[in-house]
């Protein structure tokens, strides 16, 4: 691969980083400060509420918002490096954990884990210079059309290499739970999070302080003036397909666990990922991540306190509160205003 | 052997035809001029030696055929262009402007090249962390031709420098490609609209009309030249 | 003499078709003519959605879900409980509901509201970009089957509403599939023909003009609000109608008919058909019906697609025919009548370059 072969090099520049943290503890104490408004409001409404139970499904939520927020930052790396809305990201993160799987019959969890990884990188990659090469410039429905392919082909391509049964699949983490102010949370669902976000996380470090992510970050600010100054612009969305393969495979590894492992499992997911990508703007990928981690904990807290929505209908209540805000906002909420030019 | 030569180059945009036979050459060392109107075809003459257009003919850089190949090649094979509208990336930061002058790979460390380029613009190092759209247009055009000179080219384009500069901006721009064409003999081939800072500074020239080279001669010549004096001199 | 030609082809193959269709009944058996029937349903439903993204350029990944409303819609009316007792009201009296209306007359009905509907969603549409209304339409998609389950009162919930098939009318001595096949095909036929009416007319023209540049459009005085939800609201009248035959024809409607990969199947099936031709509904409805992506009969799609290797070959094949014919079949039938008629074939011109 034609990637410069130094050493990523490492760049601290005070400012920018920590103007990036304090705006980071600022959303999260805002989103703490509705939260325990909301549990007041809960207080008066509900009969059997209590806050440890509040604060179990605020966790629950993070956690699988956390998944969320994995494959929708997938796809807002795509989106933003080659304008194009990867409906296959699903199915390629269910193909990858089925080739972890398969891995961990012989190998231990976290090789396994590892080796997928690379596994996906490599897979991603190949996907996007083999099928989406080709028709990088023709109108954005056919490049739609494309990845639905890939979407029906991988989801075939899963049941038919190891047949559609429903299997377990391992997690590193173990089965008990823990006790943390009163509240009870799992294992599971603390090691999914933490998990994620440390992927998020790197992920993150790599754009900010190594050259290759300062490359790939203006391959996505523009192709042209990248072309101009040298970059193998090909090879960077190549890469920026590996790496939104490598987050979806944690995010299937992470999601198959508790949802159990078919062609199906990440159909359901891409839908939610989706919306919170598009949620917390479809070019930004703070959005993205915030956008999932809401989403997760909305739709938690929705399902359990309010009747009407229960259990089953906690997906279309997702997308009525993502349509409402994308008519309030149609950027999303961290996105940018497109404009237009005449 | 002159380092940048066209021979016979066509170019169209799609089914737009946009040059029909542009011979020129560059010299090492040279400062060159390309002038003529709106449309005549001189940013597409440079967009051509980029492979920015579907171009047939001849385009030698440095011995090596160039043409009909892609962008990157030319920038990795030593070429700086610097577009119309500049091309800088709007949301990163000065600093990280300047940085990916560097990264097609060609020689001389980037710490080593930004101090050159801050000794020409110094402003740079007090607004590192400035993104790129807030700066002035002045500023952008600065940025841009640091950007360029990062990458140590052998050739140097740049494309319409004083679009939408005040005078004086342009007059400091044009000093400094001089002082960078005779202090380090940095190559130019300059595109340019404002004849007559172009003419100041370059030792040759080329007038284009429709899509061909109507005149060609040293920049002296042409200052005296009467059809060149009366359409683009203005006197 | 050329310009006769060009001018007659397109009226001629209607001829041409319409006499096709009319006789083809002789030559097949009763299961034949169902699957027939079924492509003259898609027909209908590709048009729709030929218009909306192929004229309008508005994506729509909620096109099945629309269909889904124009059929519960039909089975409703012709079950003569169209949801109202809910409220404790009487339908009004002027409707011909009797003990449930004709299936005939549902298909206008159905058509009717679903385009109320999909103009209402039209609305906020404006607002959504072209990332953000796919996914709003693919919400939509996602929903309907839940919406429908939850909704048991009124739906008949996850176990459907079945519906009693339709008897000939007049006492005409043909059996119901005859009956149903040439039902389907007129009613294909007549929106075909209202379909080209409006495509070719000032509102068609007001249509390509957003699709092409709509900031280019205002300023030449087309309002694109006003088309834009015109185009959804016209659109989602020819999914009501089809779902509506759709309806007729099962005599079974269920929420699992109408899932999302139905909606995603029906834009594959119109791009590969080709996107702003209306031929191209025709052979997108072919395509959808014959080829094999799903295993039962009568048409029914599960949420996961068929877990063979046929979805492999069908998920290859849509990105295959994507890189070689972006036009579509139609296209591709358009370039080889523009090379016959040049007596040339001419390249595509590339616009890969920027101006």
């Amino acid at each position: 691969m034609a990637v410069p072969a130094r050493l990523p090099r490492i760049d601290l520049s005070v400012g920018p980083v920590l103007r990036s943290l304090l705006l980071g503890v600022g959303f999260i104490v805002g989103a703490v400060a509705v939260l325990v408004l909301l549990g007041l409001v809960l207080t008066q409404t509900e009969t059997a509420f209590s806050w440890s139970g509040y604060a179990q499904q605020i966790v629950s939520g993070l956690s699988q918002g956390a998944i969320f927020a994995s494959l929708a930052l997938a796809l807002v790396l795509i989106y933003r490096t080659t304008d194009v809305l990867n409906f296959a990201q699903g199915e390629m993160a269910t193909f990858t954990t089925f080739i972890a799987w398969s891995l961990m019959h012989h190998m231990s969890y976290w090789p396994a884990f590892a080796l997928t990884l690379v596994i996906a990188f490599i897979g991603g990659a190949a996907i996007e210079r083999i099928v989406i090469r080709p028709v990088e410039h023709r109108p954005e429905i056919v490049i739609v059309i494309v990845t639905i392919g890939l979407l029906i082909a991988l989801n075939g391509l899963s049941g038919w290499i190891w047949n559609p049964e429903v299997k377990a699949f391992d997690s590193p983490f173990s089965n008990g739970t823990t006790e943390i102010a009163g509240v009870v949370i799992s294992y599971q669902e603390l090691g999914v999070l933490v998990v994620c976000l440390a992927t998020v996380v790197l992920l993150w470090a790599f754009f900010r302080f190594t050259t290759l992510g300062l490359v790939m970050r203006a391959v996505a600010n523009s192709q042209d003036a990248s072309r101009l100054v040298g970059v193998r612009v090909g090879w960077m969305l190549a890469l920026g397909w590996g790496l939104a393969a490598v987050l979806g495979a944690v995010a299937g590894m992470m999601a198959a666990p508790s949802q159990f492992l078919d062609p199906n499992l990440m159909l359901v997911i891409l839908i939610y990922s989706f919306a919170a990508a598009v949620l917390g703007g479809i070019d930004s990928p703070i959005g993205a991540v915030a956008g999932g981690l809401i989403l997760g904990v909305l739709i938690n807290i929705l399902g359990t306190y309010v009747d009407f929505i229960g259990g089953e209908l906690r997906l279309p209540a997702a997308l009525v509160v993502l349509l409402i805000v994308l008519l309030i906002r149609p950027q999303g909420l961290f996105g940018h205003k497109v404009v237009r030019r005449v | 052997m002159p380092l940048l030569e066209l021979n016979d180059v066509r170019a169209r945009y799609g089914p737009i035809r946009a040059l029909h036979g542009v011979s020129l050459r560059v010299d090492e060392g040279e400062v060159v001029a390309l002038l003529g109107a709106n449309g005549a075809g001189k940013t597409t003459t440079l967009r051509a030696i980029s492979s920015m257009t579907r171009t047939s003919g001849e385009i030698v850089f440095a011995g090596r055929g160039i043409a009909r190949r892609s962008p990157e090649f030319a920038a990795r094979r030593g070429i700086a262009h610097v577009p119309e509208g500049r091309g800088l990336f709007p949301e990163l930061t000065v600093w990280e402007n300047l940085r990916m002058g560097a990264v097609g790979g060609r020689r001389g460390g980037f710490e080593q090249e930004a101090k050159r380029v801050i000794e020409y613009f110094p402003w740079i190092d007090r607004r590192r962390d400035q993104p790129a759209a807030t700066l002035s247009g002045g500023e952008q055009q600065m940025l841009a031709l640091g950007r360029a000179l990062v990458s140590r080219p052998r050739l140097l384009m740049l494309d319409e420098p004083s679009l939408g500069l005040a005078p004086t901006v342009v007059r400091e721009l044009f000093a400094i490609v001089q002082r960078l064409n005779e202090d380090e003999g940095l190559t130019v081939l300059v595109v340019e609209q404002n004849a007559t800072i172009a003419l100041e500074v370059s030792s040759r020239a080329y007038v284009l009309e429709v899509g061909k080279v109507a005149v060609e001669g040293t920049s002296d010549e042409l200052q005296r030249h009467e059809g060149v004096r009366k359409s683009y001199l203005g006197y | 003499m050329r310009r006769y030609l060009s001018v007659a082809v397109g009226p001629a193959l209607f001829v041409v078709g319409a006499v096709v269709v009319a006789l083809l009944p002789r030559f097949m058996g009763e299961f034949r003519l169902l699957e027939f029937t079924f492509v003259a349903i898609y027909v209908i439903a590709l048009l729709g959605l030929n218009i909306l993204t192929g004229y309008s350029g508005q994506i729509s990944l909620g096109h099945g879900a629309l269909v889904g409303v124009g059929a519960y819609v039909a089975a409703l009316l012709s079950l003569g409980r169209p949801g109202l007792e809910l409220y404790q009201l009487d339908p009004p009296s002027w409707i011909p509901l009797g003990d449930g209306m004709r299936p005939v007359f549902t298909i206008p009905i159905a058509a009717l509201v679903t385009g109320v509907i999909g103009f209402l969603i039209g609305i906020p549409a404006l607002r959504l970009g072209g990332v953000s209304l796919a996914l709003a339409t693919l919400a939509l998609a996602v929903s309907f089957p839940i919406l429908m389950k939850r909704f048991s009162e009124v739906t008949g919930g996850g176990g459907g509403l079945n519906l009693n098939l339709p008897e000939t009318p007049f006492g005409w001595d043909i059996s119901t599939r005859h009956w149903l096949y040439y039902e389907a095909w007129v009613t294909a036929g007549i929106l075909f023909l209202a379909a080209w009416l409006l495509v070719r007319g000032r509102i068609g023209r007001a249509w390509r003009a957003i699709r092409d540049g709509e900031v280019a459009a205002t300023s030449s005085g087309v309002n694109p609000a006003l088309y834009k939800t015109f185009a959804f609201g016209v659109s989602s009248a020819y999914a009501g109608a089809a779902g509506a035959l759709f309806a007729i024809e099962t005599a079974y409607v269920n929420p699992d008919t109408f899932p999302v990969s139905l909606s995603i199947l029906l834009l594959a099936s119109a791009v590969i058909g080709g996107l702003g031709s209306l031929a191209g509904a025709l052979f997108g409805a072919l395509l959808f019906e014959f080829l094999p992506i799903y295993s039962q009969e009568p048409p029914i799609f599960s949420f996961h697609f068929a877990e063979q290797a046929p979805s492999v070959v069908f998920g290859v094949f849509l990105i295959v025919i994507m890189l070689l014919l972006p036009g579509g079949v139609a296209g591709l039938f358009r370039a080889l009548a523009g090379a016959v008629r040049t007596g040339r074939f001419r390249r595509r011109s590339d616009t890969s370059e920027l101006a």
